[in-house]
């Protein structure tokens, strides 16, 4: 599925995100990287060592969940664009995603934007809570917006309108 | 006739590392570059890269051309830069020959050349593929991304490889939008990550389709495409049509290696590198002395590999010449390394088979 389309199937997607309890504890990494590539950033990028590769760069990363923090380092650092960031500890119907977003125009903070799931299909209307473009992220912006929980596994995306 | 101990024909991640490197070792470089910049493919791309730090991963192309003149600079009294300036002929007698802006020509002569000339893209034949508004994949990101020319409004890409995937989400940034992506093999060739993040763009990736025709009377209007079979058949009824003006062809490179067949290196046909390459030693000499090559030119794969073996190149030409490297093993032995690691993985599998193929001692 995912070689032919792009699009990973449900069980791989669950199998990179953390469990539930560990979402409502606070911010967390998902990182969607399926295939073994030569690349590394995502490992550079963390200061907690939080995520490793070993040995060999064409290794999949993996994430120690008890290390990561949620610092959001390695959402902009990644080529792929394929880490994310999710926090379930602020409210028990929603959630909030921090994704990598390089479009413009960007969102505005407190604003609507169209939430979308892995195909680019909207889902879901998501609060755009915040913009966060500093020189450190290198032209990767980093948004976060809250999403219904219910939309967890689902949403991934973000269209803006204007 | 001009004088210089290494000529570097064409100034793009491998000739940029090779003049580094060269220099380094205490060697005077001449660069010779047919553009009117130094970067080669590096000036267009605006995404960030995969490998890792040593190779300036997840920095952007553009940046990393960026870093490579900076480092060069610090070596001016040792480099001579020509742009505007393309390499014509390599003859036995150890001449270049080259022509500026198509004014002047001007003889050189070297004590050791390193051939960093790249790649030219493939091309696909379909009725009507001389329309216009169907390119190549280079020629619409140079557009874009070097001129900040939008080359059309509705685009079908055709090859789901790197290439094509990094220049379709490049479109879409510039406000173009991408209809589909077809690749006619059964699998997506690029990174998966850059699959899925045009995906959830909302752009369809059609694997298994090739196109049949385009259609239009002074320019592009339509594409039709149609599925294919195991056997890479198309498949009768399958016909689909995009309205379209521009179509993106992006069905891989080939190494541009004329002057090594002009000059006599021993050349063969190597599919995992994408076309005829140059037999090459560990150093990357050539069956011709003094002949060195690095990068695309050897084997169609990436800037992270590039760099490296321009590195490694440069290195070598260097001591070949009488200018070793204080830490000339130590920083030989690293190049290798990191080539091996960065081939190590399913992806540079074939890269590693392929080298194989055109090993000599
Ligand atoms: C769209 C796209 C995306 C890519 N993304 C990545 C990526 O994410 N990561 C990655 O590692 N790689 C990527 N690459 C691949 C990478 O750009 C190439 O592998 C790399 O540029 C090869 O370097 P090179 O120096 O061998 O050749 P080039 O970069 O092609 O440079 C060759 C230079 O030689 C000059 N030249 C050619 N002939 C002559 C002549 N006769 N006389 C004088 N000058 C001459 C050319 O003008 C050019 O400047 C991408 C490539 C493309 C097209
Ligand atoms: S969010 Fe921070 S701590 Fe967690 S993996 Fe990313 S960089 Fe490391
Ligand atoms: S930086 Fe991104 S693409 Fe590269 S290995 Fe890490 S997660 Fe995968």
């Amino acid at each position: 599925m995912l070689e032919k389309t792009g699009i990973p199937t449900e069980e791989m997607i669950k199998e990179v995100f953390p469990s539930i309890d560990r979402i409502n504890k606070g911010p967390v990494a998902v990182i969607e990287c399926y295939q073994k590539i030569p690349c590394n950033p995502c490992v550079t990028a963390c200061r907690f060592n939080a995520i490793n590769i070993g040995d060999d760069i064409n290794n999949l990363p993996e994430l120690d969940i008890e290390k990561c923090t949620g610092c959001g380092m390695c959402v902009s650092k990644c080529p792929g664009l394929s880490i994310m960031l999710i926090d379930g500890s602020k409210s028990e119907s929603t959630i909030l995603f921090k994704i990598p977003y390089e479009f413009l125009p960007l969102p505005e903070e407190g604003t609507i934007v169209k939430g979308l799931n892995r195909k680019g299909e909207y889902i879901t209307d998501v609060d755009v809570i915040k913009v966060l473009n500093p020189k450190s992220f290198d032209r990767t912006p980093v948004i976060t917006v809250e999403v219904d929980r219910n939309y967890l596994y689902e949403f991934r995306n973000i269209r803006v309108e204007g | 006739m001009k004088h210089v101990e290494i000529a570097i024909i064409g100034g793009g991640p491998a000739g940029l590392c090779a003049a580094i490197s060269a220099a380094s070792s205490g060697a005077n470089v001449l660069i010779i570059e047919r553009n009117n910049k130094l970067g080669g493919q590096l000036v267009k791309q605006t995404h960030m890269f995969f490998g890792s730090e040593k190779q300036y991963a997840s920095t952007r192309g553009i940046d990393i051309c960026n870093i490579l003149i900076n480092k060069l600079s610090k070596f001016k009294d040792k480099v001579e830069i020509m742009t505007d300036t393309t390499v014509v002929g390599m003859y036995e007698d150890g001449v270049i020959t080259a022509m500026y802006k198509e004014e002047k020509y001007i003889k050189i002569k070297s004590e050791a050349v390193i051939a960093a000339t790249g790649a030219f893209e493939k091309t696909l034949a379909f009725p009507n593929n001389d329309l216009p508004g169907i390119y190549g994949a280079g020629a619409v990101q140079t557009l874009m991304n070097v001129y900040g020319v939008k080359p059309g409004n509705k685009v079908l890409m055709v090859g789901a490889g790197n290439i094509g995937l990094i220049v379709s989400y490049q479109l879409m940034q510039a406000g173009v939008e991408v209809k589909a992506i077809l690749d006619a093999a059964p699998k997506i060739g690029g990174y998966l990550v850059h699959a899925s993040k045009i995906r959830r763009m909302g752009v369809p990736i059609l694997t298994r389709h090739s196109v049949k025709e385009a259609i239009g009377k002074e320019y592009l209007e339509k594409a039709v495409i149609c599925e294919l079979d195991e056997k890479w058949q198309p498949i009768e009824g399958t016909e689909k049509e995009f309205d379209v003006d521009v179509m993106c062809i992006s069905v891989g490179l080939s190494p541009l290696n004329e002057l090594l067949v002009m000059r006599g290196c021993e050349m063969k046909y190597v599919p995992q590198l994408s076309g005829l390459v140059p037999l090459r030693d560990e150093n990357y000499e050539t069956t011709v002395g003094n002949v060195f090559v690095a990068g695309d030119i050897s084997g169609i794969e990436e800037a992270s590999s590039a760099m490296v073996e321009g590195y490694l190149s440069g290195l070598c030409t260097a001591e070949k010449i009488g200018y070793k490297h204080e830490k000339f093993e130590e920083l030989k032995n690293d190049y290798l390394n990191q080539l091996d690691d960065l081939r190590s993985g399913a992806v540079g599998k074939h890269i590693l088979e392929g080298t194989k193929e055109i090993l000599v001692n």
